[in-house]
């Protein structure tokens, strides 16, 4: 048997509400609304983590500007580092630089690890940064993270869209509440995912137009959080209940 | 220390196990410590005390036998066997602790010694389960 199941739910037991971003196609920019919306939920003065599970193309951290130093303190498991007021936690702080080869199954069982050993304490959001794909995280997710709400990450194409049909159907045979759905990198002009989205029954969050400073501000909390990105984006957070516990 | 969080996680599946099996009165458990994981034996064998106690100072007597699994890996390129102990000699401090923590971080610093592959099946030795549990 495997003993790290049994002690998941508690470590869990003390976050009010976790937030899977997800959305099945890469380079949509999940870790970018990751990143940004623990930074805007803990600007509103919530307790907020941030998880990344992205594995294979771990990025939160350079957003962030993790550096090197910042490393979990070992107290009867690991407590994640804080890093600009929010507990981070990633596998680039036991992989460094290195790329991770690691098979579904061996990626699996590293995360059960982590959810074994991680001690997250008393949190009001903690915001998973999920790999593309809907492969075994998101399954293990799903299987042992209880009430989890995913939000969905698109940009405005048919080819992101038709990955975010397969994933929404995904999650609500699973039975797996979805927030709604954001289009990034929005662009005037070109096909909005507006009306698409609309048939899925899931509500459409907004748009957050393309910004084209946003690269220069990565790794900088200071310009990132001025960015017309962030702007955007506190605006649907603001805009929506689902992000409010008070 | 890490030892804690496993040793926490042994617990609970012991008394879900025995609430399962309407044991009573636990006397003995057999726990397997894969090498891999490189975890102080005496740290998580006071570790485990201190959880049965908190969860039930009867509990506090229960015989607890730990055994240490060799680490074996499985090339998947060239079908090589071999332990973790002979690589473990040719790996950091800081790569030893990354392994120790989350014991997949093997596959970025041991390599197949024939072929140099990272791509290995870690076929034994990984974790820590639990072999047996005796009770009334």
């Amino acid at each position: 048997m495997d003993v790290r199941l049994s002690v998941i739910e508690k470590r869990f037991a003390q976050i009010k509400k976790v937030i899977a971003v997800g959305g099945g196609k890469g380079g949509v920019g999940k870790s970018m609304i990751s990143v940004g919306l623990s930074l805007v939920l803990s600007k509103q003065k919530y307790k907020v983590g941030l998880f990344d599970l992205d594995f294979c193309g771990p990025s939160a951290h350079v957003i962030l500007g993790v550096s090197n130093k910042l490393y979990p303190k070992e107290d009867r498991g690991i407590i994640p580092p804080s890093k600009e007021g929010i507990k981070f936690m990633s596998i680039t702080y036991y992989s460094r630089k290195h790329p991770l080869p690691l098979r579904e199954i061996d990626m699996s069982s590293a995360f059960i690890e982590l959810l074994a050993i991680t001690r997250w304490g008393r949190l009001d959001f903690l915001v998973i940064d999920m790999p593309p794909g809907t492969k075994d995280v998101i399954l293990d997710t799903i299987r042992f993270i209880k009430d989890v709400h995913f939000l969905i990450v698109t940009v405005s194409s048919l080819v992101a869209l038709e990955t975010v049909k397969r994933t929404v159907r995904l999650l609500s045979e699973l039975k797996v509440p979805v927030m709604g759905i954001i289009e990034n990198m929005g662009e005037k002009g070109i096909f909005c995912s507006r009306e698409y989205i609309n048939k899925f029954n899931y509500p459409f969050l907004g748009v957050i137009k393309f910004d084209k400073y946003l690269e220069q501000a990565v790794g900088d909390i200071d310009k990132f959080m001025e960015t017309s990105f962030i702007q955007d984006l506190k605006t649907i957070v603001e805009s929506n209940k689902m992000f409010r516990l008070r | 220390m890490h030892e804690w969080a496993l040793a926490e996680s042994v617990v609970l599946t012991v008394l879900k196990a025995a609430e399962k099996e309407k044991l009573i009165k636990l006397t003995r458990i057999k726990i397997k410590v894969g090498f891999l994981q490189q975890i102080e034996k005496d740290i998580f064998l006071y570790a485990l005390k201190d959880n049965f106690v908190i969860k039930n100072p009867s509990l506090g007597k229960v015989d607890i036998e730990i055994e240490e699994e060799p680490a074996e890996f499985e090339c998947r390129v060239c079908g090589e066997r071999w332990h973790f102990s002979e690589s473990k000699n040719r790996l950091k401090e800081d790569n030893i602790e990354a392994i120790h923590f989350i014991p997949e971080m093997a596959h970025i610093y041991v390599r197949c010694p024939y072929c140099s592959s990272p791509d290995f099946e870690i076929i034994k030795g990984r974790g820590v389960s639990i072999d047996y549990i005796e009770g009334e």
